[in-house]
């Protein structure tokens, strides 16, 4: 999908999200819908949440917007999306990423490569109120998937000599619950999916054979203190999938396409019911560890969102 | 993956064990009672609510029809027994309370939102009012009518 026509997309689902608000006021209480995931996803910011982005609480219809970005020691990720929230059931989400290669783009004969991949996202919360069932331990409890495609870049050669495709589709139950009574909200969300690096090294691999090329289950965790109606500090661990170091050892290149978990330290704040901003420290831990010296990938998250 | 999974099994049940200790029951105290200046504290919490309850325009059209003296009164025995108070609530259950009434979730939401100004405006910590919003929070089950 072109960049262009994304943002159209972008701008009819909020379009359609403003205009079905405008009908009536929104009225899901603050932060309950969580922010954008980088997938575009509502969530924390690495990792899907089983609440419904937007503002819309049952029988209401609202729509999210945002812009991420993150910078490491060797790249940058920008990210924008929408998302629509249909009676605090359904979430459909849309987001681009543009990773910019940087010094691996440059060894591999590619400067200046960036690697561009399409989210597209359903979610459906099939059980539980996360926010109000207080007095029982019962999570709310939403199913998701993700359907991610990545542009054609100088780099396609490289993935199909691994085996990579350029397309794939993660599958996530999310369980979140809010201890209203402590402030505290945790997370819970397992994975099924092939993609390397998130999907941005594309979607399994045959090169090296084995189990490399199957679907593996990835548990992701988020954990958050609410410190007052309208901020949340916290923090999220999210296991990566690593099939990509096998393929790498056998094409010689020995642990260069190492994967590692990733991790991040947050704080959001709503300055109002259409408003959230949220800073991270990031540990995407080493990301092509062959051109990057090793180096882990450590650096800043800064996303903002607008919600009706 | 084997890592992984024993990972995810240790971090659910201590999840879980968590859990079971933060699961909201009756107050063993009356530490949130007291927290909420008792009856005296509880009065003019309900008192300033009311008077929010009026003036929000989603709120507003709830109360205004509905005997306002007494559903404060009401609210102040409830919360009292909800804090640990010496208090007895003598009104009808939450049910049957609100079965002639269309309340949807995001009039409850609402209504939340306001208590919340209004605790803040009584100075209470936010730790505190949730502490007190997660007794209430369950009552969405008997209150919203229209899902």
């Amino acid at each position: 999908m072109k960049f262009s026509s994304l943002s159209a997309a972008c701008a009819a689902m909020i379009c359609a999200g403003a205009s079905l608000s405008a009908h009536a006021e929104t009225g899901k209480l603050l932060l309950t819908g969580g922010v954008s995931s980088i997938d575009g996803a509502a969530g924390g910011g690495l990792t899907p949440w089983a609440v419904i982005g937007s503002n819309a609480t049952e029988g209401e219809v609202g729509a999210t917007a945002f812009v991420t970005t993150a910078r490491t020691k060797d790249y940058g990720l920008n990210v924008v999306g929408a998302s629509v929230g249909i009676h605090d059931r359904y979430e459909l989400s849309i987001a681009q990423q543009d990773f910019k290669t940087g010094i691996t783009g440059t060894a591999l004969g590619l400067p200046g490569l960036h690697l561009k991949q399409t989210i597209v996202g359903a979610k459906v919360r099939v059980a539980g109120d996360a926010v109000l069932d207080a007095d029982t331990l019962m999570p709310q409890i939403a199913v998701g998937l993700e359907y991610k495609t990545l542009g054609s870049t100088g780099l396609d050669g490289t993935l199909k000599a691994l085996g990579a495709k350029r397309e794939g589709v993660d599958l996530y139950v999310s369980a979140t619950k809010l201890f209203l009574g402590q402030s505290l909200l945790v997370n819970g969300t397992l994975r099924a999916t092939k993609a390397n690096q998130n999907g941005l090294l594309g979607y399994g691999a045959t090169l090296g054979g084995g189990s490399n090329n199957s679907y593996s289950l990835q548990p992701e965790f988020s954990v958050a203190y609410l410190i007052s109606k309208n901020v949340a500090v916290g923090a999220e661990y999210r296991f990566m999938r690593n099939k990509l170091e096998t393929a790498g050892r056998t094409a010689g290149l020995g642990n260069g396409l190492r994967s590692e978990d990733w991790k991040d330290v947050f704080i959001a704040w709503a300055p109002n019911k259409n408003v959230s901003v949220t800073l991270a420290y990031v540990d995407l831990g080493v990301i092509v560890p062959a051109t990057t010296a090793n180096r882990k990938q450590t650096g800043y998250y800064l996303s903002a969102q607008l919600a009706f | 993956m084997k890592k992984s999974l024993i990972s995810l099994v240790i971090a659910t049940s201590s999840l879980l064990m968590a859990g079971v200790s933060f699961a909201q029951t009756a107050p063993q105290n009356d530490q949130l009672y007291k927290a909420f200046g008792e009856k005296a504290g509880l009065v003019t919490l309900m008192d300033d609510f009311m008077v929010r309850l009026l003036a929000d325009p989603r709120t507003g059209p709830h109360f205004k029809p509905a005997n306002q003296q007494r559903v404060k009164e009401q609210l102040v025995d409830q919360l009292c027994v909800l804090g640990g108070g010496p208090c007895v609530y003598k009104g009808a259950d939450m049910k049957s309370a609100h079965a002639n009434l269309d309340i949807k979730k995001s009039d409850f939401n609402a209504l939340v939102e306001v208590l919340q100004q209004s605790m803040d405006a009584k100075g209470i910590p936010f730790r505190t009012q949730n502490q007190m919003l997660a007794l209430l929070a369950p009552m969405h089950r008997d209150t919203i009518t229209v899902r």
